[in-house]
């Protein structure tokens, strides 16, 4: 399959890559690991005019702890995050970049690339919500931190301006007694998940739920996320009753479309299970055990 | 809009130079203007990993990457395996152990292992599934492909 012809430019900075964009106008998009735009570009789902390659921009690349928060360059690949060493401190984050597709996709694609996609099944948009993070957005004289939640705007829908690029994800380092996982359920490596769920808590003495954040991916358009479920759990403890109301309450807000991943009821009642186990791994790692883990195949 | 740009790409230990159009795959880059066709082409929806080759050194879907991509990069196919009529031990263990029948997924199949082994020369079963989950063959099962791994890897240590 051959997409419609293209021009293609590899700037060698990001100066010039933010410039070149906005002379380009319209027709340009931003070619990362190609892992999401190539199929489409081969489905003719999309035809650019010019494709602005980012690919080899070093300037995106880093993955550094900086004090309190961890800075992830939009070009880091899933696989080099998924062995990184803040991966090791905030296993939550093993957990998607080592769960997503399979190691031939991992080695090419990248976090800038999927929240820009903003595919509804993209895992780093519902993950990057249980760590409150900030998506840096750079253009030619500008740049701004959005909060995940407001950069997702809707399904396949972000809210960069023209000629604007990610540059780097920002997350704010979890306190000490946290915790979180997240776990995806799927056909197959080379698929998105069919559902999924994550869970970031830190506990208070007594096990009572100090902090939480709560969401449930390829569950609508966009993630599914609720302060008023997490803000109810909150000082209370983290027990099978109280985590099956607010599974049932997010639930709720869920919109999970029928398709060939499955039925929405199957869907509503993987994201019920699968939220189940995510908050137990996450009580589990706040309280200090070591467990590894990622997706779940069929 | 018809346009190219002069690539160099190192196939196997040798450069070779191209003019292609930017829209060029990486595996035709391969097949048709190399005619190294022992990459294949499976599902073309970056699905199978029948189309995978090494770049340096990571294993990637040839049919997700334009060829303009793969400028200055080392790639390695298929093609480089055998050396003088010798057989590389990944392919003598694949033919040993019946780690394939139509022979259409192994080229990729025993990429993603060479991609595995330097970088994991002792892995376990659990191991190998992981790193061929993005290779699918449809003749197998599998068991023997995972077996073939394993072979493969033994030779290695030893050598
Ligand atoms: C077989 C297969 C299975 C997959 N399975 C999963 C899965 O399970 N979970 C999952 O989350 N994803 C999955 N993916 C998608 C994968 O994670 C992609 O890597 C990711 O969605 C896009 O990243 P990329 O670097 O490849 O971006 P590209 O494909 O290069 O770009 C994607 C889009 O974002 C734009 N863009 C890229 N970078 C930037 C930037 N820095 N600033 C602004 N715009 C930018 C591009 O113009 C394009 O529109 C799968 C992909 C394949 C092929
Ligand atoms: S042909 Fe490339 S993944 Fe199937
Ligand atoms: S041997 Fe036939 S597809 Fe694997």
């Amino acid at each position: 399959m051959y997409p419609a012809p293209f021009r293609y430019h590899r700037p060698g900075t990001l100066g010039s890559a933010l410039k070149l964009l906005a002379e380009l106008g319209e027709g340009a998009r931003p070619l990362a690991g190609g892992q999401s735009l190539i199929p489409i570009l081969k489905m003719r789902m999309d035809e650019p005019s010019d494709l602005v390659d980012i690919g080899r921009l070093a300037e995106l690349m880093h993955i550094r702890q900086e004090k309190n928060r961890v800075c992830i360059g939009a070009l880091a690949t899933h696989a080099r995050i998924a062995v990184s060493a803040i991966a090791g401190e905030i296993p939550i984050i093993r957990d998607c970049a080592g769960g997503i597709a399979d190691p031939q996709v991992r080695a090419l694609g990248t976090i800038g690339g999927s929240v820009s996609i903003a595919d509804p099944s993209s895992d780093w948009p519902a993950l990057l919500h249980t760590l409150e993070a900030e998506i840096v957005c750079q253009g030619p004289s500008s740049k701004r931190a959005i909060k995940i939640n407001d950069f997702i705007k809707d399904s396949y829908t972000n809210s960069l301006a023209d000629a604007e690029l990610v540059t780097e994800i920002q997350i704010p380092m979890p306190p000490e007694n946290s915790g979180g996982a997240y776990i995806g359920f799927k056909k197959a490596a080379p698929a998105y998940p069919a559902a999924s769920a994550g869970v970031q808590l830190t506990l208070a003495d007594g096990n009572l739920c100090r902090d939480i954040r709560l969401v449930l991916g390829a569950a609508g358009p966009v993630p599914v996320t609720s302060r008023q479920v997490e803000q109810q759990l909150i000082g209370q403890p983290l027990a099978e009753k109280n985590l099956s109301q607010a599974a049932e309450a997010l639930v709720e807000l869920s919109d999970p479309p029928s398709d060939s991943r499955g039925s929405s009821e199957f869907k509503r009642a993987m994201l019920r299970s699968l939220f189940m186990r995510a908050a137990n791994r996450a009580m589990q790692r706040a309280g200090g055990e070591k467990i590894t883990g990622s997706h779940d195949y069929v | 809009m018809s346009n190219t740009m002069p690539v160099e790409i190192t196939v196997n230990g040798e450069a070779r130079q191209r003019e292609v159009e930017p829209r060029m795959l990486l595996v035709e880059f391969i097949r048709e203007e190399l005619r190294l066709t022992g990459t294949h082409i499976g599902c073309d929806t970056s699905f199978c990993g029948a189309c995978t080759v090494l770049m340096d050194g990571a294993a990637v879907k040839s049919c997700t990457l334009f060829a303009v991509q793969a400028d200055g990069a080392e790639i390695i196919t298929v093609e480089a395996l055998e050396r003088d009529g010798q057989l590389h031990p990944i392919q003598q263990a694949f033919s040993d152990d019946h780690g394939l029948q139509c022979g259409y997924c192994t080229p990729g199949m025993m990429l993603s292992s060479l991609a595995l082994l330097a970088e994991n020369p002792t892995p376990s079963a659990k191991d190998i599934r992981k790193a061929l989950a993005g290779n699918v063959c449809r003749c197998t099962g599998y068991q023997n492909i995972i077996k073939a791994v394993q072979t493969a890897a033994g030779q290695l240590r030893g050598a």
